[in-house]
């Protein structure tokens, strides 16, 4: 089975967000990146379906600066086979530029699958996966956090508001994962040594500007100072007294 | 003059709450742009509640009917929106940010080559263009989008836009949509216990951490929910969600859901950041918990500082009196 993943790298989810000088980008200064999160749950879902096939490639492509080949690299120490970097030091607001050189990278080459994170922690844009799909003519469920594979078929749970939805699907497919689909690896040592040897191809990617201007990026407003009705439920009168007659939730 | 095309959720043939969030936001549009907003359902066949939307500012309400449309089809949906959009020279496409309407969206938006602001708490027109809100890096920032050119595709987070009544005609129009469904096939919905809201849709949550210390004391959350008489749903922090205690369907935070709540009750969970992610646009904040340093305090609008296993159940008791 050949697969493909796409990675992205981003702030980890506990950095501070500071904006930078132009108003309109992170300010990166002391900023740790990582995998995304939900890209995580793709790399291994790839791995799990190559190793049960006793056979096949799992390729990681990234687009972003130079510095993703490091995050293609944590991708490699957990397993993959190689990796690419769509390399541009911008990355577009517009998915649909991002989704168009991906989409670029992975026709004709013969992916049974190409898995996605259903969305980057860092701009939620919550999109990529499907648009490649799309570009690609390819069937494609999103968010999902359960995979059945049998032959050319497959069936998927995604999560809806107040329920799960069965999906059934043909192979070849794009998915996007949803937290729940599996429990990602660390990388062993003997996994992260032999990844520095595995092949990375750079390639230098122009990108589209896309139809969507970032005009600021701010902090958001200050909850205002709220206050400690009490201690014990002996406050909890009070506490629904405000709730009523000041927040008027009641 | 330009339209705004509001394409709208229905399940089980019936119009889903989120809807009216969207014809309000297609409303707001099309006030600026100086044209109609026309309401899109796909269905397979009429959908109950659509004759209500002229009360949001629906000047026209589309039925598109397919007999493989009665659930979410996404390939024959976004083909059918598309060529509903190419025909009606609309300035902006207004989804929901629901499950459905985040997967939608971006395939419409690529099959159109056009861009997708996904997840929006608010639209504008400023000079003629589209702008957007939108919560970044967990919400810790928030970024400001013009859209160039048209159509302009945005989704609505849910629960942020409250409906507006504002009426207009409503005219009711149907056709019949054709072509096949595609390859994706929603075989069925399991649904959740009959009765439970979602946590991204209720209009108050009440969450639960690490301080309930097993699993089986949620039971004193699920009744504090039930005294708001179907109003409120449980939530839980990924802490107890990695634990196994609550399903991933309830959690709330940056790798959960994000809820907008009119009220966000947070029980014995200490608000990490991850977790105030998810809940820090709800309307009002109340925090319970038994640390008072507990940084949950620092976004909460009402804290009580105790043993929640002694004010829980009496917040429970004075609700019910409440809505007794």
């Amino acid at each position: 089975m050949k697969i493909a993943v796409c990675i992205k790298r981003v702030p980890d989810s506990e950095t501070r967000v500071k904006i930078a000088s132009d108003g309109t980008s992170l300010d990166e200064a002391g900023v740790k990146f990582i995998l995304n999160p939900y890209d995580e749950f793709a790399v291994e879902e790839a791995l799990r379906r190559k190793e049960k096939a006793g056979a096949g490639e799992v390729v990681v492509i990234a687009l972003g600066s130079a510095a993703a080949q490091e995050t293609i690299r944590t991708a490699l120490a957990m397993g993959a086979d190689r990796g690419t970097l769509l390399q541009s030091d911008r990355i577009p607001a517009d998915g649909v530029e991002v989704a168009k050189a991906l989409a670029a990278e992975l026709k004709g080459a013969g992916f049974d699958l190409v898995l996605f994170g259903k969305m980057a922690i860092d701009d939620y844009n919550h999109q990529v996966g499907p648009m490649v799909a799309e570009l690609l003519d390819l069937p494609c469920v999103t968010a999902v956090a359960h995979l059945e594979i049998e032959g050319g078929k497959g069936v998927a749970e995604r999560e809806i508001e107040g329920g799960v939805e069965v999906v059934e699907f043909t192979l070849p497919a794009v998915l996007t994962a949803d937290k729940g689909l599996n429990e990602p690896r660390y990388p062993a040592l003997k996994g992260i040594m032999a990844a520095k040897k595995k092949p990375l191809e750079l390639k230098p990617t122009a990108l589209g500007p896309g139809a969507l201007e970032i005009l600021a990026l701010t902090p958001p407003a200050e909850r205002k100072e709220g206050k400690i009705v009490g201690e014990g439920a002996a406050a909890v009168p009070e506490l629904v007294r405000l709730l009523r007659e000041e927040a008027k939730v009641l | 003059m330009s339209h705004v095309l509001a394409v709208l959720e229905q399940r089980d043939g019936a119009l889903r709450k989120v809807s009216h969030e969207v014809v309000t936001g297609a409303r707001r549009l099309a006030d600026a742009l100086g044209g109609n907003v026309d309401a899109l359902i796909v269905a397979a066949g009429p959908v109950r509640g659509a004759d209500q939307l002229g009360r949001f500012g629906a000047d026209k309400v589309i039925t598109l009917s397919h007999a493989a449309f009665g659930m979410y089809a996404p390939e024959g949906y976004a083909r059918a929106i598309v060529e509903r959009v190419q025909s009606g020279g609309y300035g902006a496409v207004v989804f929901a940010a629901s499950a459905t309407g985040k997967d939608l969206a971006p395939r419409v938006a690529a099959r159109l080559g056009r861009p997708l602001a996904q997840d929006v708490t608010d639209v504008a027109v400023e000079g003629g263009a589209v702008t957007v809100i939108r919560p970044v890096y967990a919400g810790k920032a928030l970024a400001k989008l013009k859209v160039a050119g048209t159509p302009a595709l945005v989704s609505l987070r849910p629960n942020v836009f409250t409906p507006v009544e504002r009426p207009k005609a409503g005219t009711q129009e149907t056709a019949a949509a054709a072509g096949p469904a595609g390859r994706v096939v929603v075989k069925a919905i399991k649904a959740a216990e009959a009765g439970t809201l979602d946590v991204a849709e209720a209009s108050i949550v009440v969450s639960g951490g690490r301080g309930l210390k097993e699993p089986a004391n949620f039971k004193v959350l699920e009744e504090l929910a039930a005294a708001f008489a179907g109003r409120a749903a449980v939530g839980a922090s990924r802490a107890v969600v990695d634990a196994g205690w609550r399903p991933h369907a309830d959690q709330v935070g940056q790798t959960g859901k994000t809820v907008s709540p009119t009220l966000y009750v947070a029980v014995g969970i200490s608000g990490a950041i991850q977790h105030l992610a998810g809940m820090r646009t709800s309307k009002v904040i109340v925090a319970i918990n038994k640390d008072k340093d507990a940084p949950i305090f620092k976004v909460a609008d009402y804290g009580i500082v105790g043993d929640l296993f002694e004010v829980v159940p009496k917040l429970t008791e004075e609700i019910k009196k409440a809505h007794g």
